[in-house]
């Protein structure tokens, strides 16, 4: 498949991501080079200093809406993708209603509780739907710890061991290559897809 | 039983377990989990009654916080 046909089978496809912070803001701009059509964002959090050593914002958008930030980040790269930016704090119910139209749902959520909470309502509400969930992202080094593996229709990326913590922060490369074979798991299911 | 937990073959003495005394007897700590049996959701107020059995394929994942 050359570039022109991957953009052509990519640009009628809708991807759900739930948060906008380092897995999130990542996943969601590596999608949006490719040419996914539509991108359905979600946050409620505001952008703080401490976010820029690996969330994809600037410096000037500090202080400003994390999603309403990720959507005009993206449309500087890729004007032609659609944005639905949801200025919420997700839950069970919120989030189904969001996201169940999408072919493929990202799971970029900070907290275990909440990444708990979409794996079990996704796989009630939405079995069919694909979800990628990223799961031990802390820390630095150790490529090869990272791995990712699917269980029935959910797909997990990450070490499976590394929690943040005050003295082992997530970082810029690690959320990277976590976010970014999220994203590319999208791409396999979007483009196997017929 | 032998059952598979995380894609692994395991072999209990007894005939059928509960979630939580699976979790007890490979002494797992972790806070949060998402349990499946055969691929079906068990939620945590289930962990005490829902029971394993002879070829059921289990999953339990950790939930880490990091994003």
């Amino acid at each position: 498949m050359n570039f022109k046909q991957i953009k052509e089978k990519l640009k009628d496809k809708t991807v759900g991501i739930a948060g906008c912070g380092g897995l999130g803001s990542n996943c969601a701009v590596a999608l949006a080079r490719v040419g996914v059509g539509k991108l359905i964002i979600a946050d409620f959090d505001i952008i703080e200093e401490s976010n820029l050593n690996r969330q994809y914002y600037f410096y000037n958008q500090i202080g400003q809406k994390k999603v309403f930030c990720l959507e005009e980040n993206i449309r500087l790269i890729n004007p032609e993708i659609k944005i639905e930016a949801h200025d919420i704090k997700l839950d069970s119910t919120s989030l189904i209603n969001i996201y169940n139209a999408c072919d493929v749902i990202v799971e970029a959520f900070d907290k275990a509780e909440m990444k708990q909470m979409i794996i079990e309502a996704v796989s009630e509400k939405l079995p069919q739907t694909p979800l990628v969930v990223g799961l031990g992202v802390a820390g630095w080094g150790e490529n090869n710890a990272i791995h990712s593996r699917k269980v029935d229709n959910l797909f997990i990326c990450g070490d499976e061991a590394a929690e943040t913590t005050e003295d082992l922060p997530p970082l810029a490369p690690k959320v990277g290559v976590v976010a970014h074979m999220q994203a590319n798991i999208v791409l396999e299911i979007l483009l196997k897809d017929q | 039983m032998n059952i598979t937990l995380n894609n692994r073959p395991e072999t209990f003495e007894e005939d059928r377990l509960t979630i939580s005394q699976i979790l007890k007897l490979k002494k797992y700590s972790f806070r949060l989990l998402v349990v499946k049996i055969n691929g079906k959701l068990i939620k945590k107020d289930q962990y005490n009654s829902v029971e394993v059995v002879d070829g059921d394929d289990v999953q339990i994942l950790h939930m880490i916080s990091g994003g």
